[in-house]
């Protein structure tokens, strides 16, 4: 019996019931035939534990949602003494903590002014949009092919038809995508003066973090500026010290018009997302502050996590973990990749941003399960199958960092299994 | 005023930052001695070496710092003690490998170092950066990272110095984390800390009540206990030259090290020699009611006066209301009693010093050990004769690990005038409630992983001359970050490169298979 006080459920095979018949049973099932059982229960530090009491090491991360690890402890203290004070707040009026939270968010990121705050990552990238549109007065929107961008209105256009098409969502005549890596069709696109923003993932998550050419990024921005369009930089799961610095458009040495952020700024335990402009682009704050609304936007509960969030990430102790982990994998799946060759052709790197290459389309699926049963999770990019999303926190220790790649080391003949067997991983 | 303070107050409890950066400064350490302990000794020395240069040039400047943010001792004095556990610390183990595999091809045993890995290490106020120089020598010998928690009232000498020795070993080569100090100690994160299951040993050096919460805290401990040393002056000892030692060594650095004499032991025979020697010596010898003067104002409701630790007799006579010469080094206490009943003949760390005298060797003896069964066991006595005998019995009666002869207690129990190993942690066994009985060293803080083969004699064990040693030498610093705009030719020495490396490597790999 799994009771929770509030609900109870008589074993996971229930649970995974009541999921397909009241919650999403498409989701449920394609785990299911994925191989992974997985219904996250208790969950501390960097580790999972399965309804099953299987503990799994979490190199998902959401993302970089749980960038300090789940429930990190100084987190949970500062959001329960922020209960003790505050709830979300009233959107309409200013605030202590998102005055404050605005300041240390804004003095983070040279160049920029003002920060605007959201519930999550698809609304901040919204806000960027429209403030964009508001800004140039133009309506067209660049994206790269394979970007992505949250599932809202506005951002789901920008991003693959898989997930704007079902919805009738997609908009081409507004929502213009180019090649990644390909300078000349952003080029094509800006030419004609009418785009209001080219909207870019600093580095392409969902996509399987292919890393930026050499000067692509200060190409495309020196492009945005020829043309009057101006440059978004999709931080979501780039920003917060996940390139080794504190924003990855910084380790490039852009200047963005606005870049966006969310998933870890709340620490995984309250959301908030923000997106961040400059003086030139904030112009809709002073003629009607109030033309986007958002009732759980800039929650006063979420501005007193992500001031601390930041805080943290400010710790030199951090910094210097960060560089140790990017060190530590760099080298050790660089050891795997010779050994495995066969199967295991290529690393992404930037920081603990890591896309680990699988040689074959479905490779990363493969990949992700046999970790899963060999106590690790870390998911294949949506956008590209051949990729292993390999993302580390920023506060892991060295044991763990090693254990990890043990059990990568144990995977490894599961994966060539996996891989030669003829129904493949999935 | 009251109201206003209450306004101020934060209206939301901010969670402990101390304690969740000092948790993440023992991560750091991890990762830090990770690379570290596969340093070989060529590179452990010369980023040992690196560090004792910076402290060694450092040690003036932490000396009077230390006195200014302490008020305790005599700045020439730490000075000499950070210069002693800087140069003179190395070359004492400049002979002691505690890197390489040790092959005894005769027992057919092979013995492999393994470094501790994170050492947390307490500093005491009295002696904070020599203690802390002292220490990092030791972590850097044996290959472990050090986190410091200084005494509070020591911590911005002890930060900056830990701070100044990181930089010395980085740039000498050793990875960032490898000696660090928290910058708010308190007595919660301390504890707190102790009890981290990755804090591999604790070197703790302080008050009896830290050094026992050291070995509750569940994790493996070296903690030393009090000093009270009694000092013996036979009627066979050079008089005037034991008066001076003492007098010299009670007034170093005003008597801080708890290996300072803390009692003195003569027999009637020579009381008058010695109170000679010990005035020409500088010593002011207290009449009876001086003596009640003091142990009122030392030890009020037999308690000692944390205020007069560190200080010098002169401004101590002052506080007690005694007139003394500008030129006294030391006040000496005639007592009739030792141990309990005598608060005077406990540990004083000043430069107080009891006396009392016995009718006899034996008597003597039996004093001595009466003071040590109150505080002090374990730890250091002192003995000034030319009777061997006397000194073999001495030592054999008491409960301390060890006895300085004919030299000052002070320095030569810690084992900078005397062979004794040089040490700011003077074991004190388990007479002393300590897991270690002799000065602590860098072989502290090393087990040995032992490869013993069969004994019988038709197993051969193999020729160990051609095997690799368990080590990388020293092993290239984490990449930096990607650097800021502002600097990119930095970007490009960065993770660029390595980008850049494995794009080539990707293209190659696909020329290679469109062949195949
Ligand atoms: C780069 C990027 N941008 C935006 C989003 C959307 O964030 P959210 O799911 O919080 O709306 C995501 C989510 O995965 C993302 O990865």
């Amino acid at each position: 019996m799994f009771n929770y006080g509030f609900f109870n459920f008589d074993s996971k095979a229930e649970l995974l019931d009541k999921a397909i018949e009241y919650w999403n049973p498409g989701k449920t099932k394609f785990w299911q035939d994925a191989g992974i059982d997985l219904v996250i229960d208790r969950r501390e530090g960097y580790f999972l534990y399965d309804m099953s009491g299987r503990r799994l090491i979490d190199l998902h991360l959401n993302g970089g949602t749980y960038n300090f690890g789940h429930r990190n402890p100084e987190l949970v203290a500062t959001l329960k003494s922020a209960l003790d004070y505050f709830d979300m707040g009233n959107h309409w009026f200013p605030s202590v903590a998102r005055a404050a939270f605005a300041e240390k968010l804004v003095k983070t990121a040279p160049g920029m002014k003002y920060a605007i705050f959201g519930a999550g990552g698809a609304e901040a990238v919204e806000i960027a949009l429209k403030t964009a549109r508001y800004a140039t007065k133009r309506r067209k929107i660049v994206s790269i092919i394979k970007g992505y961008h949250g599932h809202s209105g506005l951002s789901v256009a920008t991003g693959d038809d898989r997930f704007s098409k079902i919805f009738l969502a997609d908009r081409p005549e507004e929502f213009v995508q180019v090649p990644f890596n390909d300078i000349d069709a952003l080029e094509r696109a800006l030419r004609g003066r009418d785009v209001a923003a080219f909207i870019i993932e600093t580095i392409p998550a969902t996509y399987g973090f292919p890393m930026p050419n050499d000067g692509y990024l200060k190409a495309c921005q020196e492009l945005c500026r020829r043309y009057g369009t101006l440059y978004i930089a999709d931080e979501v799961q780039t920003g917060l010290m996940r390139t080794g610095m504190m924003w990855g458009w910084q380790s490039y040495g852009l200047e963005p018009d606005m870049f966006v952020t969310g998933k870890g700024l709340g620490g995984g335990i309250y959301p908030i997302s923000a997106c961040v402009v400059t003086e030139k682009c904030g112009g809709w704050l002073h003629e009607d502050g109030a033309a986007h609304i958002s009732t759980s936007g800039g929650s006063e509960l979420g501005c007193v996590v992500g001031h601390q969030v930041i805080d943290i990430l400010q710790r030199p102790e951090v910094i210097s973990n960060v560089h140790f982990v990017a060190d530590f994998f760099h080298r050790s799946l660089n050891q795997m990749m010779a050994a495995h060759s066969d199967v295991f052709v290529g690393i992404r790197q930037r920081g603990v941003i890591l896309g680990l290459e699988f040689d074959h389309p479905e490779g990363a699926v493969a990949v992700s399960r046999a970790l899963y049963e060999n106590g690790v999770w870390a998911i294949f990019s949506s956008l590209d199958k051949r990729v292993l999303q390999f993302k580390p926190g920023v506060l892991l220790d060295v044991a763990t960092c090693q254990e990890i790649v043990d059990r990568m080391e144990a995977a490894m003949p599961r994966v060539r299994a996996l891989l030669r067997s003829p129904r493949r991983a999935a | 005023m009251q109201m206003q303070l209450h306004e101020d107050a934060p209206r939301l409890v901010v969670p402990d930052r101390a304690e969740a950066t000092a948790r993440m400064k023992i991560d750091r350490a991890g990762w830090a001695v990770r690379s570290y302990a596969r340093f070989d000794r060529a590179a452990v020395m010369r980023v040992t070496r690196a560090v004792a240069e910076a402290a060694h040039k450092a040690a003036q400047e932490y000396a009077e710092w230390a006195v200014r943010e302490t008020g305790m001792g005599v700045v020439e004095h730490k000075r000499l003690k950070n210069e002693l556990s800087a140069h003179p610390l190395v070359d004492f183990y400049e002979n002691t490998d505690l890197v390489n595999p040790r092959v005894d091809a005769g027992r057919k045993m092979v013995e492999i170092p393994k470094p501790a890995g994170v050492v947390l290490a307490l500093t005491p106020a009295t002696n904070p950066v020599s203690t802390l120089y002292y220490k990092a020598i030791l972590a850097l010998l044996s290959r472990n990272a050090v986190i410091f928690s200084p005494h509070p009232l020591a911590r911005a000498c002890c930060a900056h110095a830990a701070a100044r020795l990181e930089a010395a070993a980085v740039a000498a080569g050793a990875p960032a984390g490898l000696i660090q100090c928290i910058e708010e100690p308190s007595v919660p994160l301390v504890q707190a800390l102790m009890a981290s299951p990755k804090v591999q040993v604790i070197l703790a050096t302080g008050g009896g009540p830290m050094v026992r919460a050291a070995y509750s805290s569940g994790n493996p401990a070296i903690g030393v206990g009090p000093g009270n040393a009694p000092v013996y002056v036979d009627p066979t000892a050079d008089q005037t030259l034991a008066a001076q030692r003492i007098v010299d060594s009670k007034a170093f650095d005003n008597s801080v090290l708890c290996t300072n004499e803390s009692v003195l032991i003569s027999l009637a025979e020579n009381a008058n020699r010695l109170e000679r020697g010990l005035r020409a010596a500088g010593a002011h010898i207290l009449s009876e009611p001086e003596v009640g003067k003091l142990r009122a104002w030392l030890f009020p409701h037999g308690h000692l006066n944390t205020a007069a630790v560190g200080k010098s007799a002169v401004w101590i006579a002052q506080q007690a209301g005694l007139r003394v010469v500008p030129s006294t080094r030391v006040l000496i206490a005639p007592v009739a009693q030792v141990g309990l009943d005598e608060p005077l003949t406990r540990e004083k760390l000043c430069p107080v010093l009891a006396w009392a005298t016995a009718e006899t060797f034996e008597r003597a003896t039996g004093m001595a050990q009466m003071i040590l069964r109150m505080t002090g066991a374990g730890h250091s006595a002192a003995i000034h004769c030319e009777d061997p005998q006397k000194a073999m019995d001495f030592a054999a009666a008491l409960s301390v690990y060890r006895v300085v002869v004919n030299a000052p207690c002070s320095q030569g129990a810690a084992g900078f005038a005397t062979h004794l190993a040089p040490s700011f942690m003077i074991g004190t066994g388990y007479f002393g409630r300590s897991s270690v009985g002799e000065n602590i060293g860098p072989q502290h803080l090393v087990h040995w992983t032992r490869l013993a083969w069969n004994s019988d004699a038709s197993v051969q064990m193999g020729d160990f001359g051609a095997v690799r040693a368990p080590f990388e030498g020293q092993a290239p610093a984490p990449r930096p970050a990607p650097a800021p705009a502002a600097a990119p030719l930095a970007e490009a020495g960065g993770m660029d490169r390595d980008m850049l490396r494995q794009l080539i490597l990707q293209e190659l790999r696909e020329l290679t298979r469109g062949q195949s």
